[in-house]
Parts: C-alpha cells; structure tokens; sequence
C-alpha cells in the first residue's frame, strides 16, 4: 500500500529538504533521557547517558530529548535532585549523537531563558517548552528567545484530556504565533482514548497546518500509547514521542520500539531500523532502568483519574514517609484538579490522609 | 526634598492626625484593591488615582471614593499644582523604570509594586522598617511576600548552626489571579523571587517555582517552602519560628495560614544530605476588591499598605531623612 494512505500530512510534506529526514512519514523523538528521567528518580550517569544516545542514535532515531524530568531547572526538592547536571547530560549526548538532534524541555515557571542559553551552549539543538494547556502565552517571551537563537522550537500543551478540542487549537495558535514550529498534543496522565485524541490532534492540526506542524505525546496508563499515535498520526501528527521499553513517568510513554514496528506493518516510514531499535532496548535501556514501566494499581489510578504522570513516585514517597495509601493520594490530587508541577501538594494531601486515618483510629 | 517644587507637602504640615497623601498609578485589579486598603490608613490619605484608559472601571470606582481621577497619566499628576508625598506604583516594570526618576525629582516616596527592582525589596515582617528613608522601595512578587517571611523564620532559628544553605519556594496561584504582566513576565517572577528568598529570606542560595493552576472553581493561592538546614538544628525552634512568623503576617494578611505543622525530614540521599524543613501555607484574601481566592493579589496590597504607612509614619514623626 502506499506509504501515506492513511496519513493526512506526512513528515516530508513540511520537511522534504532535510538531509536527514527529509523522506521520512513520521520524525520520532525518544525521550527516555528526559521522560526516563521521572521514573529513574533523575538519577542518570554520564556513562549512561552516552551509552543510551549511542544506541539510540545508531538506530536511527532522529531526536533524542535530554533534561531533568521537569525540565531544565528542574533540580530541586519539588521534583528531585539531579545526580549529574543537566547540562552536562546534554552536552554529552550532543558529543555522542552522530546524526540524531539534541532536544531539551524547559517549563516556564521552573526554567528560565538563562537555561535556554546554556542547553544551546552545551549543544542542544530543539528547544521544547511545555506548558499547561491552558497556560501557553506564559511560553512567549521564551520562544521569542529560542527562535533568535536560531533554536528549532516545539511546544508542548500538557494534560491535554482537560480540555476540549477547541481549547487546545486556541492554545496552539498563541504558542506558533509566539514563535513556536510544532505544537504537541500532550497526554501527560496516559488519560486520553482514541477518539480523544483523534478530535484534539484534528483540532490542533486545523488551526495551525499552514504555520507549524503538530506531534502527540502519549503514556501507557490505561495501556493505549501505541493505538493513541497510530490515531494521531492519522490525524496530522507528524512529529511523535516515545520512549524504548517505555522509560518514562507513570506506565511509561508510548514503548517506541513497538510504534517502530507498527509503522513498518503500516508502511509508514520511521527511518528507524526495527531490529536495532528492539536490541537497543532490550540491552542498553533496560539495564540503565531501575525496573520496568508497568500497568499496576498506581499508574492505572493515573490514566482513569487524569492525575500527572510524573506524579507517580513523588506520591510514592509521600505514602512511605506517612503511612497512607498512594493510591489515594493520586485519586485525592485528580480531585483537586493538581497540575504538573504540584507535586508539592501531594505531601499535603498525605497529611490530610493521614490525619483522617489517626481520627479514625482513635475512634475505633 | 531633593529638588524645588511649588507643590505643598503634608509632611511640613503634619500634625496630629495629620495624614500623607498618595496617589495609585495603575487602576487594575492591584490598584484598585489598594485603594480600598488605603482608605482604612489613619496615616495615608489616597487622593488621587491615576490611569491611561477613560473606560477603566478603577478609575470609576476611585471616583466613587471621592479620589480624583485621570486617565491622563503620571504627566498630569506631576503637572498638579498639589503633588502627593507617596506614589504606589502599580503599572508594569517597565513604566515604574521610566517614571521612577521623576517621583524621586519631584520630592515623592515611591513604593512599588512591579518587579522592576528600583529601590531596595521589603518584606513587611522581615525588613519593614529597615528602608523607610529610601526614596523607592520595591515589594519583590506576590509569590515572594507569602514565603520570604518563612525562610526568613527558618533562617533565624537555624541561624546558630550554620542557617539556611538552600531554599526552594513553589507558588501555586488560579490562573484568573494571574494577569498579563506576570505572564508575559514569568522569568522576571521566578529570578526577582529566588534573589529575595536568598537576600531576604536569608539562604545562601534561592529557587522559586510558580505554577498556575486554571481549576474552577478557583483555587486559594498556596505555598510551599522548603529549606535545607544543618543536620544538628534545632526542631523545635524552628517549629516555634514559623508559628510566630505565621502570626506576624496574619497581623496585616488574616487569611496567611499553616496548612500543616512544619515538617522536618531527616538528612538523606534526596536531601543532599541536610534536614529538610517542608512548610506549608495557603493565603486567603480579604476579598477587598479581588475574590478571596486571589491571595498572590492580596498579600502584595496588603504589604504595600504596611510598606508604606512605616514610611508616612517615619515621615509623619519627622524622622525619615533621605536615604
């Protein structure tokens, strides 16, 4: 079947005159050096790091995002503390990367334009700034910045299932007037299902097709990273996210490895060798992870309470120091409609856990 | 006075009960609520309230006071044949830069409410009567007057013992509550707090992070501030620091409370090391002009107020000299 049958725009349409991808359907990003970061507790080595871009690189996988779970900045008790400084991990991977793009988050409100120059000074190449999806004109002074720096730029409109379609396609259109070159549709709770996403990719795609491009960014929460791309490349993503053998928050990102494989059955091209892809996950990425990304009551509590993937082992934490359940605190923090960055407030909803459990006590 | 004017000055003629005057530049939502603030002060008299646009419902609403009101800027108020002693500054970083200098010409205390940085920062309870000669003072962000006042408890409890080596500070604000200014100037926001935290609160070194959360109903402004103190610090003062700085601030902010006993982590891998003091807080408004849940707005209002009735008080006993 031809390549593009079920893609409404394909990478090349926008992009045919990049020497690296100019003939690809779909550009991937692999973002278990940032994603990963959440689930590894920001822990990443130097060694690590270069490994993982190394093989990541050598399969063929154009951009490889590199920061602090929560962005440049991101080191601090709120989030946790770096082991290595980002910023020497970016310019380790920009030193190792032989053809693939190095990409680095930053969320204005934790980061700063400073970040921005130093990540570009260590060899950051896309510049990818996230905000919450109703939030995206604090993003503007930065992409004004990045675009001046001659940085490509791709903005990220987090918690995306909050929202309806046409919310998120005003959104968008603040972020690429403000300088922004690809706006994601971002899945940030692994709470969106396929039509969801579908109508929200569609939405984005049609309001900014003439100025920017569009990517998808899905977690595994309630199992759907896979089928939830397949839909948005349907529906004009052209830019996707992943992470090999889901090395990301809550369930994990979508497993790219397994996209990989299905874009191949599709026809659709990743410029990603599956096998090597398959290999590099299997015995670079999985041993730099402390265990797997799995479905279990705590992440599946994400997905079906729409609460912030990153959320995951801050509420783990906060449930061993104090005695209450994690799960509760997750479903306590989508009742309080938390947003990514709250993880401050967990501490305090465990309190509250925990206060209601001693009353409780004391009165049985 | 640093230069001739022909305007009269109420600090020549204070006597009892003799008030400053002031004008309110900027009749926004901060403006505004101010207005109300200042028509309590038994020592400042809000006289005139100053804007660029004739349709602004503060303009309208200070008339209704009795204030006069232009829409005809700083230049018509600087042409006025009475000048006020005090300016509360309440437009942008931008226009406090370019108007500030002619405040201080023309003989007028400025307290400013924009992160422009003019004049030295203050935090009521912490250094509130430490600037009251300068010609500008600066109230740093909204998210910096909720939780400076706490790293600055921290820091003097945990002074004996080496005091406060980090502190990190995380706003959480409605995003109704948050206006262009400070979005389009969040950078601004997170750097002009992290520099307070540290030469005000007292850490050798500061982060701010401020997060706005579009939840509807609206939700209460909410702090959390997290220092990082020597490990052999002693629990209870700081515990007994953060209570009595809680009830220093709830003097001028009644809705400044504890969410939480203080919470003290003992020394580990993810706290590098330190104890970690985690102090929870929730700020809400009096609801003057703004809805309670904006109590990022109310603090600074509310801090201003205290900023600048120190001043007309120091003024008004003929003690405030030039600085």
């Amino acid at each position: 079947m031809p390549a593009d049958t079920h893609l409404t725009r394909t990478w090349s349409a926008t992009h045919g005159d990049d020497p690296v991808t100019g003939g690809l359907d779909l550009r991937l990003t692999d973002t278990c050096l940032r994603d990963g970061s959440h689930h590894k507790r920001h822990q990443f080595t130097a060694t690590e790091v270069r490994d993982i871009v190394a093989a990541l690189d050598g399969a063929g996988i154009p951009v490889i995002e590199v920061t602090h779970g929560d962005g440049l900045g991101g080191s601090s008790f709120n989030y946790g503390f770096s082991r290595t400084p980002e910023q020497e991990l970016i310019r380790i991977a920009a030193e190792t990367a032989q053809r693939a793009k190095i990409a680095f988050l930053m969320l204005p409100g934790v980061g700063t334009k400073d970040d921005i120059r130093a990540a570009q000074d260590n060899g950051g190449q896309i510049c990818r700034i996230a905000t919450h999806c109703t939030e995206a004109d604090v993003s503007q002074q930065h992409f004004a910045l990045a675009r001046e720096l001659g940085l490509e730029t791709v903005g990220f409109l987090m918690m995306s299932h909050t929202q309806p379609p046409e919310v998120l396609a005003r959104q968008a259109r603040i972020m690429v007037d403000a300088g922004c070159q690809c706006v994601y549709v971002v899945d940030s709770a692994g709470a969106l299902v396929m039509e969801q996403t579908a109508d929200r990719v569609s939405a984005v795609y049609d309001e900014i097709h003439r100025d920017a491009t569009v990517g998808f960014h899905g977690h595994e929460n309630l199992g759907l990273g896979v089928a939830n791309t397949v839909i948005a490349a349907r529906s004009g993503a052209t830019q996707i996210d992943g992470s090999v053998r889901r090395f990301g928050a809550g369930a994990g990102n979508t497993p790219l490895e397994a996209f990989i494989g299905v874009c191949d059955k599709l026809g659709w091209t990743t410029g990603v060798d599956f096998l090597q892809i398959v290999d590099a996950a299997e015995d670079v990425i999985r041993p730099a992870m402390p265990e797997e990304c799995t479905l279990d009551r705590m992440t599946l509590m994400m997905g079906y309470a729409g609460v912030y993937s990153s959320f995951l082992k801050h509420a783990g934490n906060a449930a061993e120091r104090y005695g209450v359940s994690g799960a509760q605190i997750l479903l306590e923090a989508g009742r309080r409609k938390l947003i990514g960055g709250q993880e401050d407030q967990l501490i305090d909803i465990a309190l509250h856990l925990k206060a209601a459990q001693d009353k409780a006590a004391a009165n049985a | 006075m640093t230069s001739a004017t022909s305007a009269t000055s109420a600090t020549g003629a204070a006597a009892g009960g003799a008030r400053l005057t002031a004008a309110i530049v900027g009749p926004g939502n901060i403006g505004t609520d101010l207005m109300y603030k200042l028509l309590r002060s038994d020592v400042i008299e809000p006289r005139w309230m100053i804007g660029v646009d004739p349709t602004s419902e503060g303009l309208r609403l200070a008339r209704e006071q009795g204030l006069e009101s232009s829409h005809e800027g700083v230049d018509w108020l600087l042409k006025q044949d009475e000048l006020p002693d005090l300016i509360f500054e309440a437009t942008s970083a931008y226009v406090h830069r370019e108007y500030a200098p002619r405040y201080t010409e023309a003989g007028i205390r400025a307290v400013d409410l924009t992160p422009a940085a003019v004049g030295p920062a203050v935090i009521p309870p912490v250094n509130g009567e430490e600037h009251v000669g300068a010609w500008n003072v600066n109230m740093i962000t909204c998210g910096g007057q909720a939780t400076i006042p706490m790293v600055a408890a921290v820091s003097r409890a945990a002074a004996p013992y080496g005091g406060v080596s980090y502190a990190e500070i995380v706003a959480s604000v409605s995003s109704v509550s948050a206006g262009p200014g400070t979005r389009a100037n969040i950078d601004e926001f997170t750097r002009t707090t992290a520099r307070g935290v540290e030469e005000i609160g007292g850490a050798a070194r500061g982060k701010a992070i401020i997060i706005l959360n579009p939840a509807e109903p609206p939700m209460i402004m909410r702090d959390t501030i997290f220092c990082a103190v020597p490990p052999d610090t002693d629990h209870d003062a700081i515990v007994t620091s953060v209570l009595a700085m809680e009830k220093a601030v709830q003097e001028y902010v009644p809705g400044y409370r504890l969410l939480q006993e203080p919470q003290i982590d003992e020394p580990s891998e993810a706290t590098q090391g330190q104890t970690k003091v985690s102090v929870f807080v929730e700020v809400e408004g009096a609801g003057d002009f703004l809805p309670p849940y904006a109590g990022n707005l109310d603090i600074m209002t509310a801090a201003a107020t205290q900023v600048g009735q120190n001043i007309a008080r120091s003024l008004l006993a003929g003690a405030g000299k030039d600085a």
